[in-house]
């Protein structure tokens, strides 16, 4: 086998092996748990579940929700995206970064900012609690980073020459993006939508909490099935339902994709970002600042605000948090930030080193074999946590026993994070036109030369940019991780839980400073990976 | 196979990746030798003290696995009873216990010190799950509320829906205990109830968190003064109090309370079986039993455990809480759920 051969098996293996081994393995261990009995598959769960007219209403709910979120989702990010593309303003790193935020918070403490801020008391003076528009308002709150990062990235390098042209040559302004800019961000657009798709379409607490019982999605069913009712089998039924659900609509996605490559002429982001000159200019900038204020902003502020009283100058939580009481049960904040960053760090690792060579193969192989390739690693994220969390706990005791290993953690995260990883790389090494890795070779560059000073400073942009979301997903993972048995290493999130589900002024307090910290982190940790992303590929 | 485009990649440095995260997951593999592995739900809490102490004792080192909530801990017990990942469990209470007693997930054993322990924890006559501590789900008042004179009316009119929150039972454990409660005090017509409840406007949520932190005008700015809670809350407010306070400002409805037990057994496969009953016994010992309550805000089982002064003054014994066989719930609990799901939510 020559070196390039077992290079390319290397690259399809890790990932395919990875995905083989935490996460086809341990969904088909329960699903055949919940399925298989006395030597017979019994299929008569499916029967229940198709004949039950609520759960074909869940069904179908799951679905039209998630189509209307991701709609929303994108239209309330693309204006964000075109100005931080375009316009250089002071504050817009942060404000970036802070976009992200939203991101890794626990649902139970985001509720209760957006029941604060759209709830009966609200001083907007609406009151959409326990109605479907705060579960809207909530999945475009969380989702909105994912759109404005991922499309946002690829506008910041795409020449606006190519636009102005069009303008010249008597397009509108409207006719101008339709037709040229439209079509080069669609790669990054139907990367985006099909990330917000699968996290709306399996959405659990948002639907859980803010609707009020009246709304109920497949994830909750299936949560409530395993959990409460220790009904396995029905809860199989409807993992499986849900699989295929997100099959079908992943396919359809990835028809489309290939329909349409269009590689683009990428310059640097400083060639593209301009201060705001004109009035219009300056008005959509704060625009949007003033939007990202109430859509973002807002809610993370009332959680701020709350973290500051008990005492000691308003600092009387944060002062809580840095004691350690001798309770087993009490978790001090320098602890849960240690292990959230080494858990995130680790899972950001792994996710990085198999996305990336899942990337590859997605980005440069074609065919039937690399189609399916691409839509099992976005399974994952369709996949209901509770089946992959309790899959690995049926599965994973040989030949190593995992289960109740703490590196199970980072690998639950990094299962998440892929996907991502993914999503964001293809997009970004197909741009890489052909022509300019012929030419290397023309000139006499080995295929290795050609790759590390071609395709890995381009796959660089889009590996800072899956590194900052990686790290969040993992910071505020409680999916698959709150449904394995953790040994006693405390996160953030699992911090928060604990502390919300005491009673006490100080307990709330402490969640809530606790919440604050999280936040910090995160926008922390994204500022970082966004001044390496800069640095590396300024150039560009 | 797929078809290729051109590339050639950097191979040594994935395999190096593959092999460096492979020896990493299997450093990290072999762990928890020689010591106890005890599956909780993520409630339990005991000082490190009181560890260390058993540890001294018997040479035993105790390490915690936090399970999630008491649903998620049992299913994950259920899920492994062929090859367990701990050897004690703790915390299936009196609504799971006839399930986890039918899985057979434990091993019959009878602690030392069980004959010391009040007369209505004794639920399990097959000795697989031992009874540790109890306490009592209750509608919880804040004093500052608009409410009737009698409090106690609380519970029997139902006329208390307009500021009652209640926890959904199909998801929250204090949720189904109050419904259990209900079917034991109105066993003919726990359903004209909370069709009652509805009219008037009961909320329910999905968890205690959203009911207490979210709704309850006694802890947030919510505006329910009624919530199902625990006997216990009123004392937890005065020792988790941002500001001292001499009195807390809630308090519970003694008539409505339903008791829960909290059991620990030994799981059926460890390998440390007599390490395992060692745990359960020391449990039972007044050392343990003692460190429960400011540690879960729950009563020790033993009879003879003093009690923590902030207990004394401030906690609430029920002297005669509502009260189901685990056995009829276990039969009727699926049921019950989707009875009263239909009842107050579709």
């Amino acid at each position: 086998m020559t070196a390039g051969r077992v290079g390319k098996v290397a690259l399809v293996g890790l990932p395919l092996g990875f995905l083989t081994v935490f996460y086809l393995y341990p969904v088909a261990s329960i699903l055949f748990t919940g399925l298989y009995e006395d030597g017979s598959f019994d299929f008569s769960p499916f029967g229940d579940v198709l004949s039950s007219s609520s759960l074909r209403g869940v069904a179908w709910f799951t679905f039209w929700q998630a189509m209307v979120s991701t709609v929303l989702t994108v239209l309330a990010a693309m204006p964000i995206a075109y100005v931080f593309a375009r316009f250089e303003f002071r504050g817009k790193r942060v404000l970036s970064a802070l976009l992200i935020v939203p991101f890794v918070m626990p649902t139970v403490v985001v509720a209760s900012a957006f029941v604060a801020l759209l709830g009966r008391s609200s001083p907007l003076g609406i009151d959409l609690n326990r109605t479907i528009w705060i579960i809207f308002a909530a999945h475009v709150f969380y989702n909105v980073a994912v759109v404005v990062r991922t499309v946002g990235g690829l506008w910041a390098h795409l020449d606006p020459r190519l636009e102005a042209a069009a303008r010249t040559l008597g397009a509108t302004r409207w006719q101008a993006f339709r037709t040229v800019t439209l079509p080069l961000l669609r790669p990054a657009l139907t990367a985006a939508t099909s990330i917000v798709f699968l996290f709306t379409f399996t959405s659990f607490g948002v639907v859980l909490i803010l609707g009020g019982l009246t709304y109920s999605t497949l994830e909750v069913e299936i949560y409530r099935q395993t959990l409460f009712f220790l009904n396995l089998p029905l809860a199989g039924a409807l993992a499986i339902v849900q699989l295929v659900g997100v099959s079908l609509i992943l396919w359809i996605y990835a028809r489309y994709q290939r329909r349409r490559r269009v590689a683009a002429s990428l310059v640097a982001a400083s060639q593209v970002a301009r201060p705001p000159t004109t009035t219009r200019q300056r008005a959509a900038v704060a625009a949007t600042v003033g939007y990202l204020g109430v859509l973002v902003v807002a809610p993370l502020a009332i959680l701020v605000a709350r973290s500051f009283g008990g005492g000691n100058g308003g600092f009387g939580f944060y002062r809580a948090l840095t004691e350690t009481s001798s309770s087993t049960a009490s978790v001090s904040a320098a602890e849960a930030i240690g292990n959230s960053l080494w858990i995130a760090a680790v899972a950001t690792l792994i996710a990085l080193v198999v996305g990336m060579a899942a990337a590859a193969v997605v980005a440069y192989s074609t065919g039937r074999a690399a189609a399916g390739f691409d839509l099992l690693l976005m399974l994952p994220l369709g996949t209901s946590a509770v089946t992959i969390g309790f899959g690995m706990l049926v599965a994973l005791d040989w030949p190593i026993d995992l289960r109740a290993n703490v590196l199970l953690i980072p690998l639950a995260h990094a299962l998440v994070a892929i996907p991502f990883v993914v999503r964001i790389s293809v997009p970004v090494m197909r741009s890489v036109r052909s022509e300019l890795r012929d030419a290397a070779a023309v000139l006499g560059a080995s295929p290795a030369r050609v790759w590390r000073e071609i395709d890995v400073p381009i796959a660089a942009r889009a590996l800072a940019v899956s590194a900052g979301f990686a790290f969040a997903i993992s910071l505020g993972e409680f999916g698959a991780t709150s449904f394995i048995a953790r040994p006693d290493t405390p996160t953030l999130p699992i911090a928060i839980f604990r502390l919300l589900g005491r009673p006490g002024t100080l307990n709330f307090g402490q969640a809530m400073a606790m919440s604050t910290i999280l936040m910090a982190v995160t926008a922390g940790v994204v500022l970082l990976t966004d001044r390496l992303r800069v640095r590396d590929v300024g150039e560009f | 196979m797929l078809a290729w485009r051109k590339p050639n990649f950097g191979r040594t440095r994935l395999i190096g990746a593959a092999v460096g995260l492979t020896l990493i997951v299997s450093a990290c593999g072999s762990s928890g030798d020689g010591t106890l592995t005890v599956l909780t739900h993520s409630s339990f809490a005991i000082s490190q003290t009181t560890l260390d102490s058993f540890t001294e004792q018997t040479g035993i080192e105790v390490s915690l696995l936090d399970g999630g909530d008491a649903g998620a801990m049992l299913a994950q017990a259920i899920l492994t009873k062929d090859n367990p990942i701990a050897d004690v469990i703790f915390g299936v209470d009196n609504t799971f216990l006839s399930r986890a007693v039918e899985e057979e997930i434990t091993v019959p054993y009878r602690a030392t010190g069980l004959n010391g322990l009040h007369e209505f924890t004794r639920l399990d006559d097959t000795n697989r799950f031992t009874p540790i501590d109890y306490g009592d789900v209750c509608l919880q008042y804040d004093t500052a509320g608009v409410l009737p004179a009698d409090r106690g009316g609380l519970f029997f009119d139902p006329d208390t829906g307009p500021g009652l929150v209640v926890e959904d039972p199909s998801s929250s454990s204090p949720g189904l205990a109050f419904l259990l409660a209900t079917i034991a005090a109105f066993p003919d017509g726990w359903q004209d109830y909370w069709a009652s409840l509805r009219e008037q406007g009961v909320l329910v949520v999905p968890s205690w968190t959203e009911a207490y932190y979210g709704e309850f005008s006694g802890a947030s700015d919510g505006d329910r003064p009624v919530v199902v809670s625990y006997a216990s809350s009123p004392v937890a407010e005065v020792v988790f109090a941002a500001e001292p306070i001499d009195e807390p400002t809630t308090a519970i409805v003694e008539e409505s309370c339903f008791r829960q037990v909290e059991f620990a057994g030994i799981l059926d496969g460890t390998d440390s079986r007599g390490d395992a009953a060692e745990f359960i016994d020391f449990m039972l010992t007044n050392e343990f039993q003692e460190d429960i309550p400011l540690n879960m805000f729950v009563f020790p089982a033993r009879t003879d455990a003093a009690l923590p002064q902030v207990f004394v003054d401030h906690a609430v014994i029920v002297e005669d809480p509502w009260t189901l066989d685990p056995e009829v719930i276990a039969a009727n609990r699926d049921a019950w759920i989707e009875e009263w799901t239909e009842i107050v939510l579709r």
